[in-house]
């Protein structure tokens, strides 16, 4: 065990994918010399060399479409979009070509490409820098979209994007960054990264979660458990392919669902969990499932920012309504 | 640069060698090139007939742009590889479509036409522009391969306006990736002369990315053959990317949805037919003794018969198994397409069963 920020466990992580791997190759904007705006490349060209580490011109769309090329060349490139807010450039790439083309292709050509983006807000950062997109990739089919709630997660996730075949939309929560925790970095890797993880089980509530939402809903569960109300917390990891039954499972015993994310929350994640909950625990509810999240706003500047993301009193304030006699 | 175009072969047939590229021109040569050309135009107009008889969705006619497209396929290498549009009949011939699987797109049955391994053509794209980014980044990877490979990457004068097709070119030259691009200009992106896409010759362009460009007449076969073959094998060793701008014209409708009388004026039209490319390979065959009777019927024998088998195999094509619309969306199992698939699987039971 090794105590690593989320930034060093992803940079061991590609480091190990790159080691076990010769087809693995990293592209992105300021990720060779300077090591990526937040460091996730730190000393990978060194060590790996220009042409595996490979400082792209500013053009994401160019990134992700030369990517296109180099997979079906049998490569397995993993591209870095500097910040969420950047990655629309690419979109059309990202939607018409990477998420269909083993489709298009009847199976004969797959597309292991791994495109990561740093994505949430909570950093006091300027406008595009702080956006939630995770709903538009969730909803493409082909893709698959993942998110680490934590340093050990991200270790061991982004080498499992890696492997896949499939493209896989990588969003790095960008506020957690920095969070420390103990990383396994010497164990083979196992488990599936494409399932729902119960961190904590509770008879009141179940709350619902990923990327840096995890740890403020682990810090509400703490804060309710103080006030008598016990909360499960489940980290969805995965949001295509999307692992409701765990949810499912706990709700039918807690009767109470709360989902959780910084995306806005009208058309968001949370109402497909919403709509699946209700579906399936409907005579089970003891309360409607409720959704913590954005405004319908475009991301505000940083100074109204603790207003607008959900924090632990706005999921205790949730908690109280579902709980409500 | 001038914007003079290179030619070897005249309008009226006459070959006219051109110092930079040289071209060892046999009769065994143009009797390929003619017949590709020929079966190209076969295909295209069997295709056009399956669309008007309600047999395919939709068709893009080739019609004028056989002469380029045949000789850049020529000028690769089995081992090159290319990326096209949907308008590349001719390149999709020389490199072993079969002209029925091609048609399976059109059809509505599957959205891949062939192997692209096998073919060395990736699978075309609709967007337009877009593979341009693809060509480069299959090059770079050659690239890391030291692979003695090329790339030709294939677009029309429309994709030059395309954020993807300047990406790329910036790509390629920053990378010096071994890909050539080969512009069609057929003068209409569908309604839009390519004077609202330039005011320049597109061949310009590319200086200001840093690589050489020709403007080659794009209803010369034998230029096209030998400017393209030039500009892949320079690729090949190393010097980098290249751009060639075919001039030539788009003598069809772009897609049989189309209707070119409401934007077109008629005697373009009989401009371009007079610098046909296979009635100019045509004549100069019949100068210089390489067009015998015997070729000429043997391979118009062979387009009547090319005709028969498209006809009788896209007529006699089924529908796919609806359940077959699950295939292949995921390489690895995904649980949300499993789950709608047996959703459909339950409902068509359930249909049937009632």
């Amino acid at each position: 065990m090794t105590s690593m920020t989320m930034v060093q466990a992803l940079n061991a992580g590609l480091r190990r994918a790159m080691d076990n791997d010769p087809k693995v190759l990293l592209m992105g904007e300021d990720i060779g010399p300077l090591g990526g705006v937040f460091r996730v490349t730190d000393g990978l060209q060194k060590d790996f060399g220009e042409d595996r580490v490979i400082d792209a011109p500013l053009a994401e769309s160019g990134i992700v479409g030369t990517a296109v090329g180099l997979a079906m060349r049998g490569y397995r490139p993993v591209l870095e979009i500097q910040f969420d807010g950047f990655v629309y450039p690419a979109f059309d790439q990202i939607v018409t070509m990477v998420a269909k083309h083993h489709y298009r292709s009847g199976g004969i050509t797959t597309m292991p490409i791994v495109i990561r983006i740093p994505y949430g807000g909570g950093i006091g950062a300027v406008e595009h820098h702080s956006e939630s997109p995770e709903a538009y990739f969730a909803h493409t089919p082909g893709l698959r979209v993942l998110t680490p709630a934590d340093a050990a997660e991200a270790y061991v996730t982004i080498q499992q994007a890696i492997a896949s075949d499939d493209p896989v939309i990588y969003l790095e929560p960008k506020r957690r960054y920095w969070d420390r925790a103990e990383v396994d970095d010497v164990s083979p890797i196992s488990g599936s990264p494409w399932t729902s993880r119960v961190l904590r089980t509770g008879a009141d509530v179940t709350l619902v979660a990923y990327g840096p939402m995890v740890r403020t809903c682990l810090e509400a569960a703490d804060a309710a458990s103080e006030d008598g109300v016990e909360c499960s917390v489940i980290d969805l990891r995965s949001l295509s392919p999307l692992d409701l039954g765990p949810v499912v499972d706990d709700v039918r015993s807690t009767g109470r669902c709360i989902v959780v994310h910084e995306a806005p929350v009208v058309l968001g994640v949370g109402a497909e969990v919403a709509a699946t909950v209700t579906e399936q625990c409907f005579f089970r509810l003891e309360a409607p499932v409720a959704r913590v999240g954005g405004a319908y706003i475009p991301y505000p500047p940083n100074r109204y920012e603790q207003h607008y993301l959900p924090d632990v009193d706005r999921v205790l304030d949730a908690i109280d309504q579902v709980t409500a006699p | 640069m001038t914007d003079d175009v290179i030619q070897l072969l005249t309008p009226d047939g006459d070959l006219v060698q051109h110092p930079d590229y040289p071209l060892d021109v046999d009769a065994d040569l143009l009797r390929r090139l003619y017949r590709d050309i020929v079966l190209t135009r076969r295909t295209d107009i069997e295709s056009t007939a399956l669309q008007r008889t309600g047999e395919l969705g939709l068709w893009c006619p080739v019609l004028g742009q056989e002469g380029a497209q045949v000789g850049a396929g020529h000028a690769m290498r089995p081992s090159d590889y290319g990326f096209t549009t949907y308008r590349e009949v001719g390149l999709f011939h020389v490199r072993g479509v079969d002209p029925v699987d091609l048609l399976h797109l059109y059809r509505g049955v599957s959205h891949a036409s062939w192997d692209p391994q096998r073919v060395g053509l990736g699978l075309f794209t609709i967007v337009i522009g877009s593979h341009a980014l693809h060509s480069v980044g299959y090059a770079m990877g050659i690239q890391r391969d030291g692979a003695d490979e090329a790339v030709l990457s294939c677009f029309g004068d429309g994709a030059t306006s395309t954020g993807d097709v300047h990406e790329a070119m910036v790509f390629a030259t920053a990378f010096h990736a071994p890909v050539v691009f080969f512009v069609q200009n057929n003068q209409w992106a569908i309604s839009v002369p390519v004077a609202r896409q330039t005011r320049a010759s597109l061949a310009r362009r590319a200086a200001g990315y840093g690589m050489p460009s020709v403007r080659i007449d794009g209803n010369d076969v034998l230029a096209s053959l030998a400017v393209t073959r030039a500009l892949l094998d320079r690729a090949r060793d190393g010097s980098g990317p290249a751009f060639i701008e075919a001039v030539t014209y788009r003598r069809g409708p772009h897609t049989t949805s189309d209707d070119p009388t409401r934007y077109r004026d008629e005697s373009e039209l009989q401009h371009w037919e007079a610098l046909d490319p296979l009635d100019r390979l045509r004549r100069h065959m019949v100068k210089t003794g390489a067009l015998d009777e015997a070729f000429v019927v043997d391979v118009d024998a062979e387009a009547d018969a090319l005709g028969v088998r498209v006809r009788e195999a896209i007529r006699g094509m089924e529908d796919p198994d609806p359940l077959g619309m699950f295939d292949h969306v995921y390489a690895e199992p995904h649980p949300q397409v499993t789950a709608d698939r047996a959703a459909m699987s339950a409902y068509l039971a359930a249909g049937e069963a009632s």
